[in-house]
């Protein structure tokens, strides 16, 4: 079969090694303190500032992953939840007269859960429908909720937009104190990730993916799952949006809705490795600063535009699978080398499993629960 | 009836025709996102032509029309061709995306971000007709959709092509196992479909301002057309874009312009729901 980037991805590093997976630990355990340290190490705002809208958006292609990288199922509609949560928590700033300040960072996670709500009857109709239909079904919602927010002016005021207040930190710690914030909703939305990857659950996510009909066939109630994905995935989102709301200061339809969103943590998830954890972590973390550090230093969105086309076009076509998935093919490639070098000078078996066919092969590796 | 409502129906069936035509094109398990940018491309390929150089839009044509081919070929060539054999369609989503992306941004660049409009001075010239008075450019970008169509309907059922390009359609393998080159098919049958879009395109361009980012209207539209005709079926993408296209302008002339996408979207998502294969596509055998 020729690669593809929606075959399953494979684990990066082979299960079978413990020191494989200390490695693995390892680099999650480095991942967590540079992120918490970053913005103590480089704090001029310029940077920080960078690093908050990095976070947010590695927040949300997380969560896109853990829905549609799981299942299968391409959504190009996650802005809904993005816009979403944005408005939810200006309009509850607006409404309840908040000051700017940490009190507001509260309504977050409200503002996750009206992002939950709304992904509910979204979800009901959308997932009637499977592959395209699905795909164009999702924007037709980013478009309706697109069109809302702008026509539904007594609610959202229109294009003219709503501004949140101003928090009152000056200097170096402005941009903190968002910093740590987006990471809150970066570590709950790799845990939610995680969570449903490494459960019976997400693994029913993974067949449907793989066979929905055969999915269905042993037992799997495939709408309940994948709407319970969807939601769950919309719920980090809309957190994701609530953050970038009040740090921007202001929101207008046309930036809380914005069809690049959609593809932005698409093109995130799937240049990482589509259905890996650290995948759309990887893929965000360069695309957005990449973009971020264009448009502060050229000031040139149409630049960022044009190599954020050619930069996929190039990822579609050399490394389909994505990043991490083609690396870690390539380090388990080298490690089966090796160790099949040692079986060969030694004349036994020592510990290596024997080949097995590669599907099989896959089948366990991504099945979290199976030890080799 | 106004004559708005009359010229709202015949854009309708102008875009509306031209457009599913051009789809049909790229109809080989692929959705081109795209095509909304190859329109506006066009538009901007007519408006470059006429106002640096002073050629006349529909003369213009005999230079955009095989600009553009070329570029829709380059296009298929470059990146639909390397596309693996799962998910197709989903795939050709993303890539046409990230290449509308890639245009839009260099359009951007080479034309700045200010609406523009094509104003060629006979277009809002009218003519009297059944007591009604009509633009030119209706007149005229009518009669030539006309002629296109007839031209494509031709190539389509009347020559060896366009045999290849049906089977296809209908299946893949069993066309290439007939002796239908099907990478060659596909390839010439994009480049027809993106060209045919230099004339969609200068339509557009005269009868409303753009600029690059207009691209994003169309290509909604045109997915609804697309998937609610069902994927596939020619016929069916002919009269998904007719009767959307005549419903949108109808709304928006009888109502407001501003609910009328919303409109739009809503019988989108009714159809469906209802008909998840689009209202005349087939159900695919063995979906995901």
């Amino acid at each position: 079969m020729t690669p593809d980037a929606f075959s399953p991805a494979p684990a990066p590093v082979p299960s079978s090694s413990t020191a494989a997976r200390w490695t693995k630990a390892g680099a999650w355990v480095a991942a967590g303190i540079v992120l918490i340290a970053f913005p103590l190490v480089f704090s001029t705002p310029a940077v920080t500032s960078i690093a908050v809208f990095t976070v947010i958006f590695m927040a949300a292609a997380t969560a896109w992953n853990s829905f549609s990288g799981y299942s299968g199922y391409i959504s190009i509609g996650h802005a809904v939840f993005f816009g979403s949560g944005a408005y939810t928590i200006a309009l509850i700033a607006l409404h309840l007269h908040l000051a700017g300040g940490y009190g507001i960072f509260w309504y977050v996670p409200l503002a996750g859960v009206v992002a939950m709500v709304i992904a509910v009857p979204v979800g009901l109709i959308a997932l009637r429908t499977r592959r395209h239909t699905f795909v164009v079904i999702t924007i037709a919602f980013f478009f309706i909720f697109q069109l809302l927010a702008y026509n539904l002016s007594s609610l959202t005021k229109g294009s003219a937009g709503i501004l949140l207040p101003t928090p009152p930190w000056t200097g170096v710690g402005f941009n903190q104190h968002f910093y740590y914030a987006a990471l809150v909703v970066l570590v709950v939305a790799v845990l939610l990730s995680a969570g449903v990857r490494h459960s019976r659950f997400g693994l029913q996510l993974l067949a449907i993916r793989d066979d929905e009909d055969r999915a269905a066939g042993l037992g799997v109630k495939t709408t309940r799952v994948k709407l319970i994905a969807y939601v769950i995935s919309a719920f980090s989102v809309g957190m994701a949006g609530a953050v970038w709301a009040y740090f921007l200061g202001d929101i207008h339809p046309q930036f809380a809705f914005t069809p690049l969103f959609d593809l932005a943590v698409a093109i995130m998830a799937f240049l990482g490795g589509l259905g890996t954890i650290s995948g759309p972590l990887f893929g965000a973390a360069l695309l957005e600063s990449l973009q971020q550090y264009f448009t502060l230093q050229y000031s040139a969105g149409d630049l960022y535009l044009f190599a954020y086309g050619a930069l996929f076009l190039v990822v579609i076509v050399a490394l389909p699978k994505g990043v991490i998935p083609t690396v870690a093919d390539g380090y388990r490639r080298w490690h089966e080398r090796r160790t099949q070098a040692m079986v060969d000078k030694t004349g036994r078996m020592s510990g290596a499993a024997p080949p097995l066919a590669p599907n099989l092969r896959t089948a366990m590796e991504t099945g979290p629960g199976v030890k080799r | 009836m106004s004559t708005q409502l009359i010229e709202a129906i015949i854009d309708g069936v102008l875009t509306g025709g031209l457009y599913a035509l051009t789809l049909i094109f790229g109809m080989l398990e692929v959705i081109n996102i795209a095509q909304g940018i190859f329109v506006v491309l066009g538009s901007y390929l007519s408006y470059a032509l006429w106002v640096h150089a002073g050629i006349d839009p529909f003369l213009g044509l005999l230079i955009t029309i095989p600009a553009l081919f070329v570029v829709g070929i380059g296009t298929e060539w470059a990146f639909l061709r390397r596309i693996g054999d799962r998910d197709r369609v989903a795939m050709s989503i993303l890539i046409t995306y990230a290449v509308s992306l890639l245009i839009e941004g260099a359009l951007d660049i080479g034309f700045g971000t200010t609406f523009v409009q094509l104003r060629v001075p006979y277009f809002s010239d009218t003519w009297h007709v059944f007591g009604f008075y009509l633009e030119y450019i209706y007149v005229f970008g009518f009669i030539m959709a006309a002629v296109l169509l007839a031209g494509l309907y031709a190539l389509m059922y009347r020559t060896r092509f366009g045999a290849s390009l049906r089977a296809a359609l209908q299946d893949r393998t069993a066309a290439a196992l007939i002796g239908v080159n099907v990478k060659r098919v596909s390839t010439i049958s994009f480049g027809i479909g993106v060209a045919v879009t230099a004339a969609g395109g200068m339509v557009f361009g005269a009868t409303s301002g753009f600029d690059a980012s207009s691209s994003l209207d169309l290509i909604s539209r045109l997915l609804t057309i697309v998937v609610l005709g069902g994927l596939g079926s020619i016929g069916g993408a002919m009269g998904a874009a007719l009767f959307m296209l005549v419903l949108e302008d109808i709304v928006a002339v009888v109502w407001s312009p501003v609910w009328s996408p919303v409109i739009y979207f809503l019988m989108l998502l009714i159809v469906l729901s209802v008909r998840p294969q689009g209202l005349f596509g087939k159900l695919a055998t063995r979906a995901q």
